[in-house]
This record gives C-alpha cells, structure tokens and sequence, in this order.
C-alpha cells in the first residue's frame, strides 16, 4: 500500500490534507465549542457605536503591534494588569485584538485606569506624561473627525455574524456623534476595556 | 455559567478521538514492526538511490510506546478528556491562585507591618519609603511624574498645595477611593464678555497685573458664580477640591488663554481609585509616601533602589 500511494501523487495529496484535517478537527474544532468561549459574561453588552470605531482606528493604527490585549493567569501579569482576561469578555469581539507582542504595557483591563484627559495628553504627545516613552504620536487623531457614513454599516456586518445589536441601535448609529473626532473614539474605546471585571485579581 | 467546559456530545467526541489516536498508533507501531531485515530494500529506486526495509531502531520502538503510556498516566492525572478534570484536581486558574496565595503569605507581612503604623511616623521609616518609591514609579509616575511634580492637568505632590488637603487621611482618601473634580463649563451662564472679565478677575486675585475696569466687573460675578466653590477670596476649598487662584499655582496653565479655557469649558480631573487594586496596606504606604515627598523636597536623594525583598 505504501507503494501504491506513493506512487500516486494525487491520491497521496488527498489522504495529506485528509490527515491534517483530521488533526485539526479533533485538536481546534472542540476548543470552538466550549462553553467559556462561546458564551458572555454577565453584562456583556455590544461596543457602542463611538467605541467601535474607536477599536477599528485602533486596528487601522497598528496599535495591536505593540500592545497585546490579553492578560494571562500568571501571578506577575495579574499582579501588574488585573484579573486575568477571560473568553466571555470577548465574545463580541470581531476579530480579536488579542495582539502578540508587547513594546507598550497590554491594555486589557486600561479602562478606567488613566483619566480621559491623561489619554488626550498621551495620545497627542505620549512623552508629555511618560517621559521615557517611545510610543509615536497620534496627533491627527485629534483633528480627523470620524466617518460617519460608514457607521450603520458596520453595525450590520457585526448583527450579522451574531452581535446583538438591534435595528434601532443601527438606525441611531451616529446620534450624537456630528463633533467626535478620532480620538473621542479611540478613547471611549479605550476607556470600557475590560470594566466588566471590576475584581482587580 | 454552566460548570461543564463541553456539551457532553464535543465532550465523547474529544474522549473518542484522543483514544482513537492512541490506539492507531499503537497498532501502527506493532502491525508495522519486524525485528530483523535479510537485506530487503523498499523496493523503490530513485536514480540508482535505494533504501533499505530496516527496523525501527529499539530506542526509537521503546521511545514511542513509553510515550503512549506517558499520554495515558498524563490524561489520567491533568485534564485533557474532555471534561473529566483529571484527578490530580489541577486547574490554570488553580495554579495561579496558589502561586498568588504563596506570594500573599511571603509578602503580605512586610506591607501588614507597615500598614499598622500611623502615616505621620511611616514618613520617617527609611525601609518602608523605599518601597514607596517603588510603588509610586509603578501606579503613580504614569501621571504625577517620577519625582511627583505633576504636570499639566495631573497636580504636583512635591509643593504645598493640595486641591484635596494635605492630611495625612485626606491623601489616603485620595489614594484610596480617587477623586472627581467636577468644575461646570461657564461659557453659557458668563457669556463670552463674562468669561473675560471672570478670568481678569481671577489674575487680580493671583496678584498678575489686570486691566482694573474688567476686573471690577469680574468681581461681582465671581461671587455669584465662581465663590460658592473657590471661595470668596480665591482661597479655595479641599472638601470639593476645588481649588486656591491667590496663588502661582495654576493646575492647568497660568496663561490668560488657559484660564479663559477653564471657565469656558470646565474642568474634570479624574484621580482613579486603587484600594481594589493594591489593597488597604499598599494603599498606607503610598500615601505616607507622597507625604514624604512634600517633607523632603530639598533633600534630592537619589540612591540606587534596593530590591525590597
């Protein structure tokens, strides 16, 4: 049989991608379906639309190169960020920002740990406040008013793949949102990661 | 949350498939195996290159099926079948509470011992301040600065003033549970010539050079809008943390344009809380701590920090 399979190069690529499939059926498949993983926490609730384009700035700005957003159940990283990230809390989440390096601190569980102001501060001039950073400027974040149009529109792309969003959230998408700029969204984005989990470890 | 990991069907299917595996190779491992070869090839050429139908080599046969019963002992003692929690009772979130709770009881007692003693006496303790510097580079500098002078917006600790009081309880209170400023925006009451003439009379009572007719004007309408909070001399008032204007020290810029800012939009300093995420006796420490940085502003010592344990 060795042989014969051998010797049949198409019949040998078949059975490898059936082999690896296999592997990955019974090693990744069963992961997807536990419970921790595909069910939210008490109180998750859906990004608002501010915090939502607040997190895809934060993904067009390449900010997951340097900062990941999962804290690990080891005692220094608990120690240092706060309790340790659970699935639940990520849920919603569309794709992950989990991130995999950290040049900058993970931001996990930021929220509500600097004031709005120090964001602004820090996001305009990052060495205003943190004199050894090396973290790069955002200061057209502050001058870029966000896309409106485009709001709706994601909000059904999100419905779509199962965030509870409801048709009213989608049709009062950009309610109160005329004057934010950039960087109102980046920080409401960041100021809510990782609030459920109130207990700091 | 129910307490199982997997639905019991994902559960059977991991249990199935783990065994599954096992056990097929365990059975290539022995349907395949010869112990001797007469000198037999693979029966394929390639360029004249042959290959001989040898053995496995012993510690290659042992090796594997060591590793097979090692899977089964380790499937037995950790979790990885499905949801059987292995009997060893070992858990990722377990892991960490016991190494958390190690840490608790070999470091606890160095910040307990500390956080009986009253924060005017810790600021003398040498040790204890150390480990307040420590502390302080760690959750405050981020805002306050390494030598917690402050910047704009984020007040110095270093100087005599204090928006919350200076008291040793009145920092911890700080520390502990955070503070909220909460100046409204004035813009509409004041109207823009309001604003103005508020600002011009808030210079006066800093003692800056002011145009006198603006200022006059400013006075009454500090009283009305402004005095209730920051007092009717500008000397402020700790309980709401509102702030002294008699003096140079100006939160968020000394400058007219700053000022003007101030009134017109508000302001709404945050101090977050960190009693949850330090614990009570961390918490004493700190506040003895920034005490101290008032105390020794002249004395700029700057040893190498030692390791605290």
């Amino acid at each position: 049989m060795n042989n014969f399979i051998e010797r049949n190069i198409g019949l040998m690529i078949v059975l490898t991608i059936l082999a690896v499939s296999f592997g990955g059926f019974v090693e990744i498949v069963p992961l997807m379906a536990q419970r921790t993983v595909t069910e939210p926490i008490d109180g998750l609730k859906p990004l608002t639309p501010l915090q939502l384009e607040g997190r895809d700035i934060y993904i067009r700005e390449g900010c997951t190169v340097c900062h990941s957003q999962m804290i690990r159940p080891l005692r220094a990283e608990v120690e240092r960020y706060g309790h340790y990230s659970v699935a639940g809390e990520l849920v919603y989440d569309h794709p992950f920002v989990f991130g995999s390096k950290r040049t900058g601190p993970d931001l996990a569980r930021v929220g509500g740990l600097y004031s709005d102001d120090w964001h602004r501060a820090h996001l305009f001039d990052p060495r205003s406040v943190v004199p050894g950073s090396n973290m790069p400027t955002y200061a057209w974040l502050f001058e870029r008013p966000i896309k409106l149009e485009n709001l709706p529109k994601k909000l059904v792309a999100l419905q779509t793949l199962g965030v509870p969003y409801t048709d009213e959230d989608i049709a009062n998408a950009t309610t109160g949102l005329e004057n934010s700029t950039e960087a109102d969204a980046v920080i409401a984005y960041l100021q809510q990661l990782g609030t459920l989990i109130t207990e700091r470890r | 949350m129910n307490s199982a990991i997997l639905s019991s069907g994902w559960s059977w299917f991991v249990i199935i498939g783990t065994f599954g595996s096992l056990l097929f190779y365990f059975l290539l491992l022995f349907l395949n195996r010869k112990t001797s070869n007469p000198g037999k090839t693979t029966g394929h050429e390639y360029d004249g290159i042959e290959e001989y139908d040898n053995p496995l080599p012993a510690w290659w046969f042992w090796g594997f099926l060591i590793s097979i019963l090692f899977a089964i002992g380790y499937l037995i003692y950790y979790p990885g079948l499905g949801n059987f929690a292995g009997i060893g009772g070992w858990s990722q979130v377990g892991a960490l509470e016991e190494s958390q709770e190690a840490a608790d009881a070999r470091y606890g007692p160095l910040f307990a011992q500390y956080g009986a003693v009253p924060i005017d006496e810790l600021v003398e303790d040498e040790t204890a301040m150390r480990m307040g510097r420590r502390l302080f580079a760690t959750n405050c500098a981020v805002c306050h600065g390494a030598a917690g002078t402050g910047s704009e917006g984020f007040p110095n600790l270093a100087d005599e003033q204090w928006h919350w009081g200076g008291g040793a309880d009145q920092i911890k209170t700080t520390i502990a549970n955070g503070r909220n400023a909460m100046m409204p925006a004035w813009e509409i009451p004041l109207q823009e010539a309001g604003v103005k003439e508020v600002t011009e009379y808030v210079l006066q009572l800093a003692g800056r050079e002011v145009d006198a007719t603006l200022a006059t004007a400013g006075q009454a309408r500090y009283a009305m809008f402004c005095a209730a909070c920051h007092g009717p001399d500008g000397g402020g008032q700790p309980m709401l943390g509102a702030p002294s204007l008699n003096d140079e020290v100006w939160l968020y810029g000394n400058s007219r344009l700053r000022i003007e800012e101030s009134i017109r939009h508000g302001r709404n300093g945050q101090m977050p809380t960190f009693t949850e995420r330090l614990g009570v006796d961390k918490v004493h420490i700190l506040s003895a701590y920034v005490m101290s940085l008032r105390q020794d502003d002249d004395e700029d010592e700057d040893e190498p920090d030692e390791t605290e344990q």
